[in-house]
């Protein structure tokens, strides 16, 4: 048992902080809110100059070849810093849907790119139904001639604004799990984007396809193999966004601190006073468990164990503690906490949107219930 | 990281999970065993002395004293084994007096006290919290005044388990009323049968009793005084490198959760079984990732100190979580038993026994025994945050 970093992997912590303490403070953060696309190519580029776009792709297609803990630790730091853009949609998503069912010709067309910072890509999966597993995905391929006529609604697909390719779940049979990835390019005549207002100002995409016609070079892998992709990329996807929130815990725990002990009231700064003391240390003791509840099922996912309850526990604990985490830090705050001008709220309306990520806490738990025999 | 138990701890903990299954008293699972009292006391020392004979009871102390110098890790997989079974193998001699002996004791009284309290020799009852003085210890009112070779010993300890035959008392007494309240106090050892010292049985609200000890001119030889004098509250504080990341807690919990799961499988209302009820489902399968997480942040308490990092925070969230995790745990035990949760042992309607209605009653303590939760949180803040004193 070994509940630390090893040397590279403080190392990479590090880098990030400082990376991301240079390039990504807070003004840029609430620049991007406001923003058309969300990001900037500059600090894009500069992703892939360390190596991160590509952290966990193997060598032999432009990545660094690190493990899916390496890259949770770098997301735990981005939660932290807030980044905006589409590296987790791209990379988590996108990267690792093609990394996990491409074939060699589909890896090296786009890892290398990605890894490079030219293209950009995410996956859409969620439709308006909004469920999770296999049944949600309703929209259809159809062949036709070489190729496949999409029709259908996605829903939720992160930053598909500014993708230059889609990696697209469908229908393709009647079966449980017939479900195909298609590699399409945004631009797809019959395909037509429209982002949705959300409560994290991050850019979520309603797409329709309607008609959009496909070679059958776009199918991703295999046709109708592409759930257990799909599963996967939940898994990382979940316990990536539970590293995200447990960076973004610790920075509202820390600010938190910071607060408390300068804001006077009553002669005295309101961290001496115990009501507010039990609340920072409830922040810690959720901060806490999410931590090692991540790390616990990133390391599983990157030891290749079977990780389905650690995966479940985690994404239902720290949904819910990083909720409750905001709520503490906005009441240790009062009413200042909750001007657009504070980072607090920046923070919260992140979490909420965490939270209902890849299944909130009551969906996880039924995989949970599962678990231990029920 | 790495998650994972080596092979030689996983093997090691075959090995006591067979041993308790050999050793013990066949209805011990059966049964709300609380080794502070008499009855139970006596089974609780008889399974010690299996212990102390393979060398388990003292595998934390160092080998100079007959320990092993067990890792931190395998302390881990022990207590966990004895918690997940229900064995109270929990020894304030073993875990608190040895280890201070160690530190601060004579060469008599180590010579005298550790291959004693190494075989389960000695029952200690603990002298710390007086009727007036709790979570503000250092308050303390006890006094002992020097006479001659011995001190003389006035005042009262609660909340001890003397009255199930404790042979010996370590306790904090006043020595000096005039020096700052931390800095007047020393560390004794008094023999239960010294004239002068009253024991009285204090009902609780569950099944059980603790003790309100009377010292009336009590005469307590200087040669058991450990440490310096007035340096008591120092001497009691040590900190020791003990395993202490509260792993019992979760290891506990995941035996109840385990028996309300088949409990829910088996039982049904309204023609439905329990373990199909929505509701009851996810406050299950919430429990079962409370204790998972309070796991995990035991196992941190515990790798820390076996990578010489003090985990004063961690220790406290740990502590603070876990008691209130089985406080919650029972009750949701007692909310889906249902009206059937009040009945108390004896009773052929009870279910599980009616285990439940007492440990439910007794995790109330949990909360309040060894530093109460407001306490832990009041260290979590202060020392790990570094929010200012009140």
């Amino acid at each position: 048992m070994d509940l630390g970093l090893n040397e590279a992997q403080q190392m990479l912590k590090n880098s990030a902080r400082e990376f991301l303490d240079a390039e990504c403070p807070d003004a840029l953060v609430r620049e991007m809110e406001l923003d058309e696309r969300g990001y900037t190519p500059e600090l894009w580029g500069k992703l892939a100059e360390q190596g991160w776009l590509g952290l966990i792709f193997p060598e032999g297609y432009g990545g660094v070849g690190l493990t899916f803990l390496d890259l949770s630790i770098l997301l735990e730091e981005m939660g932290r810093a807030m980044l905006p853009g589409p590296f987790f949609s791209t990379v988590v998503l996108g990267g690792m849907a093609i990394m996990d069912a491409g074939s060699e010709e589909q890896k090296q067309e786009y890892l290398p790119r990605i890894a490079e910072g030219q293209i950009i890509v995410t996956l859409a999966l969620t439709e308006p139904s909004a469920r999770w597993d296999a049944a949600g995905v309703q929209l259809t391929a159809t062949p036709s001639g070489d190729g496949y006529v999409l029709n259908g609604t996605k829903l939720f697909v992160p930053n598909a604004h500014i993708s230059d390719y889609l990696v697209v779940a469908a229908r393709t049979g009647t079966g449980a799990e017939d479900v195909t990835l298609f590699i399409v390019p945004r631009e797809t005549n019959g395909v037509t984007q429209t982002l949705l207002q959300t409560i994290a100002s991050d850019r979520q995409s309603e797409i329709v396809f309607d008609d959009a016609r496909l070679p059958g070079s776009a199918v991703l892998g295999k046709v109708n193999a592409g759930w257990a992709t799909v599963a996967r990329v939940l898994d990382w996807g979940a316990i990536g966004k539970c590293a995200e929130m447990s960076g973004g815990g610790q920075k509202v725990l820390d600010i938190t601190v910071d607060y408390v002990k300068q804001r006077t009231q009553f002669g005295r700064p309101i961290g001496s006073f115990q009501a507010i003391q039990h609340h920072c240390a409830n922040m810690a003791t959720d901060v806490e468990g999410s931590r090692y509840i991540t790390y616990q099922a990133a390391w599983r996912l990157s030891e290749g164990l079977p990780a389905k309850r650690e995966v479940a526990m985690a994404k239902a604990w720290v949904s819910d503690a990083y909720r409750r985490v905001c709520a503490l830090g906005h009441q240790s705050h009062g009413a200042i906490g909750f001007t657009k001008e504070h980072n607090m709220q920046l923070f919260s309306r992140r979490a909420k949107a965490a939270e209902l990520a890849f299944g909130d806490g009551d969906y996880h738990l039924d995989a949970v219930a599962h678990a231990i025999g029920l | 990281m790495d998650f994972s138990f080596t092979r030689e701890d996983e093997a090691f903990r075959e090995e006591v999970a067979s041993f308790v299954e050999r050793e013990l008293p066949w209805d011990w699972r059966e049964r709300s065993v609380d080794p502070e009292e008499p009855e139970d006391a006596i089974l609780v020392k008889q399974f010690k002395k299996k212990l102390s004979e393979n060398g388990w009871l003292t595998m934390a102390w160092p080998q100079e004293y007959g320990g092993q110098a067990a890792p931190h890790i395998k302390q881990v997989v022990f207590n966990e084994e004895m918690a997940y079974r229900g064995v109270p193998a929990g020894d304030a001699g073993v875990r608190m007096v040895g280890p201070i002996l160690m530190l601060y004791g004579t060469e008599e009284q180590k010579r005298y006290f550790l291959p004693r309290i190494g075989q389960a020799d000695i029952d200690w009852a603990q002298g710390y919290s007086e009727p007036d003085a709790g979570s503000d210890l250092a308050s303390l009112q006890t006094r002992a005044v020097e006479d001659g070779d011995d001190f003389v010993v006035t005042g009262s300890k609660i909340w001890n388990g003397a009255h199930a035959g404790a042979d010996w008392m370590f306790m904090l007494a006043r020595t000096d009323p005039d020096a700052p309240k931390h800095r007047g106090i020393s560390f004794l050892l008094t023999e239960m049968a010294t004239p002068g010292i009253t024991v009285e049985k204090i009902p609780m609200m569950w099944n059980a009793y603790r003790s309100l000890v009377t010292f009336d001119s009590v005469r307590v030889p200087r040669q058991n005084l450990v440490g310096e004098q007035n340096r008591g509250w120092y001497v009691g504080a040590a900190l020791l490198d003990f395993e202490r990341s509260g792993v019992d807690r979760p290891a506990r919990a995941r035996r109840v959760l385990e028996e309300l799961v088949s409990f829910c499988k088996g039982n049904s209302r309204n023609g439905r079984p329990l373990s199909e009820e929505p509701v009851i489902r996810s406050r299950l399968a919430k429990m079962a990732v409370e204790i998972e997480t309070c796991r995990l942040m035991c196992y941190n308490v515990a790798w820390m100190q076996s990578r010489e990092m003090i985990p004063n925070k961690e220790a406290s969230i740990t502590k603070a979580f876990g008691s209130e995790m089985m406080q919650r745990l029972y009750g949701l035990g007692m909310q889906i038993m249902g009206l059937f949760g009040q009945l108390e042992p004896g009773s052929n309607w009870a279910p599980l026994q009616g285990r439940f209605e007492n440990a439910y009653l007794r995790s109330h303590g949990g909360t309040v025994a060894a530093g109460t939760s407001e306490i832990q949180r009041n260290v979590v803040a202060t020392r790990g945050l570094g929010l200012p004193r009140g």
